[in-house]
């Protein structure tokens, strides 16, 4: 009981300062970063951008280390993978990498999506589409686990970056409106982790 | 004490290295491609700091509080003998046993939900794009109770054994249907809020839940069906959000029809 009253001031404690210094440091310059290359026009340094934010933002993301580790220990209790500190590390960093890649890639696909002005469903029910079918493939022991991952990578380091990265991508090009074509980022940022993770499944257990 | 602060100096540097992409993104990006030095840059370092210590400590905090906590309400609330009354009962197979278990969850659901900040700036957003039809209350209302029923639905497929993807397909189908008869406005915010209504706090939390629960609950295995509860909790919202803008928008407001339609409308 103790324990657990001490970890949840920990956790109070933690988060509370974690957020203080996001807002202290990272948000204002990553909003300023985001503003200053869409004005910039350089379309390779903005997906460039728009790639590396969505990667670094999900490895920092808490909720990810911790639903990870938890993934890679009952992976080593339903011997999926070998016992040991070393497996067990290395199955919870490649699943955090894999959904660290495809939050990049899908940070990326959402800001060509802003520039093009595709319309968001057809991206979005396309990628339903390849979900199905990768869950037709993927070994099952990972489908639970890659559908949460969906949820778990866009919390509170993620969303304010790339949200400002959207919103202020779709100030700027004529013809967007920030309401109408600055959201949608978020959405693949979560659809695209199951189908990465999916095929991290294949690779590992597959 | 001792092994506290071992725990905290390992937690400590695995967590400098989770921040050192975001680091070298901001300095390299600044220096390199934008060519300006960096504003403000005591306070970001402050930040920084602060942020990896605050992120440590959530971590160690996370391991001996929320996934315990989580683990242990599921474990209590499908107990046999809480659930029978009777001594040295074997754990029940049939799903209507575990009635204290689908409340626990949907009460976790809705009442993260609600407190929710980016919820609140998502429906901030979604009150401003249907010009007032939409509000603010209305819209955190249903996606709260969307993440209930959600989770608690989530909670029985874990019972009953029931592969997670046709749930999920299931709610796939109706978010394509939705999307298809749904105010073009909403729609972006809509697949939007599914990603932001699972916060820091609630992931470990549910996860927890859904782990302990596949412990308990016989004939079941943590590793085929522990996970799945925060995809319940990221898909319902999409439909609550776009159910929630056709059922005003039918109620008979003109001012979404009236409003001038983007592009993509």
């Amino acid at each position: 009981m103790g324990e657990v009253v001490f970890g949840g001031i920990l956790v109070v404690f933690g988060l509370t300062l974690f957020i203080q210094g996001l807002e202290m440091g990272l948000f204002p310059i990553g909003e300023s970063m985001a503003h200053a290359l869409a004005r910039k026009g350089s379309l390779f340094w903005l997906l460039t951008f728009a790639f590396a934010l969505g990667f670094s933002t999900t490895v920092a993301e808490p909720a990810l280390i911790a639903v990870a580790a938890e993934a890679a220990s009952i992976a080593a209790q339903g011997n999926l993978i070998a016992p040991g500190e070393e497996s067990l590390n290395s199955y919870a960093l490649g699943l955090r990498l894999s959904v660290a890649f495809s939050v990049g890639v899908a940070i990326l696909v959402g800001v060509l999506r802003i520039l093009r002005g595709w319309p968001v469903h057809f991206l979005i029910i396309g990628g339903y589409v390849v979900v199905m079918l990768m869950t037709l493939i993927a070994p099952e022991e990972i489908v639970g686990i890659a559908y949460d991952a969906g949820g778990v990578t866009t919390s509170t380091v993620t969303v304010p970056l790339v949200a400002a990265l959207g919103v202020g991508l779709a100030s700027i090009i004529k013809g967007r409106s920030p309401l109408l074509d600055g959201f949608g980022l978020i959405a693949f940022a979560s659809l695209l982790p199951m189908i990465f993770v999916m095929g991290y499944g294949l690779l590992v257990f597959g | 004490m001792t092994q506290f602060i071992l725990e905290f100096g390992t937690t400590l540097i695995a967590t400098f290295r989770d921040i050192l992409p975001i680091l070298l993104l901001i300095t390299c990006f600044q220096l390199f491609v934008l060519r300006q030095p960096i504003p403000h840059l005591r306070r970001l370092i402050v930040g920084g700091v602060y942020v990896v210590l605050g992120l440590a400590l959530f971590l160690i905090g996370l391991e001996k509080a929320l996934f315990p906590v989580g683990k242990i309400m599921a474990a209590q609330l499908s107990d046999p003998f809480f659930l029978t009354g009777v001594e040295g009962a074997p754990a029940p197979t049939d799903w209507t046993a575990y009635g204290w278990i689908y409340l626990f969850a949907a009460m976790i659901g809705f009442s993260t939900t609600i407190a929710e900040p980016s919820l609140l700036a998502v429906a901030i957003k979604a009150n401003e794009v249907s010009g007032g039809v939409i509000s603010q209350w209305g819209l955190r209302l249903t996606v709260a109770v969307g993440v209930a029923v959600g989770i608690s639905l989530g909670a029985f497929r874990i019972v009953t054994g029931t592969p997670l993807y046709i749930f999920i397909m299931t709610g796939y189908a109706i978010v394509i249907l939705q999307t298809f008869i749904a105010p073009k406005k909403i729609i972006a915010l809509a697949y939007d809020s599914g990603g932001v209504t699972t916060s820091t706090v609630t992931v470990p939390l549910v996860a927890a839940l859904g782990l302990g629960l596949s412990e308990a609950v016989p004939g079941r295995n943590p590793a085929l069906d522990g996970f799945g509860l925060i995809a319940f909790a990221s898909l319902f919202p999409i439909i609550a959000v776009m159910g929630y803008a056709q059922i005003t928008h039918w109620a008979g407001s003109r001012k979404i029809i009236n409003a001038p339609q983007g592009e993509d409308a």
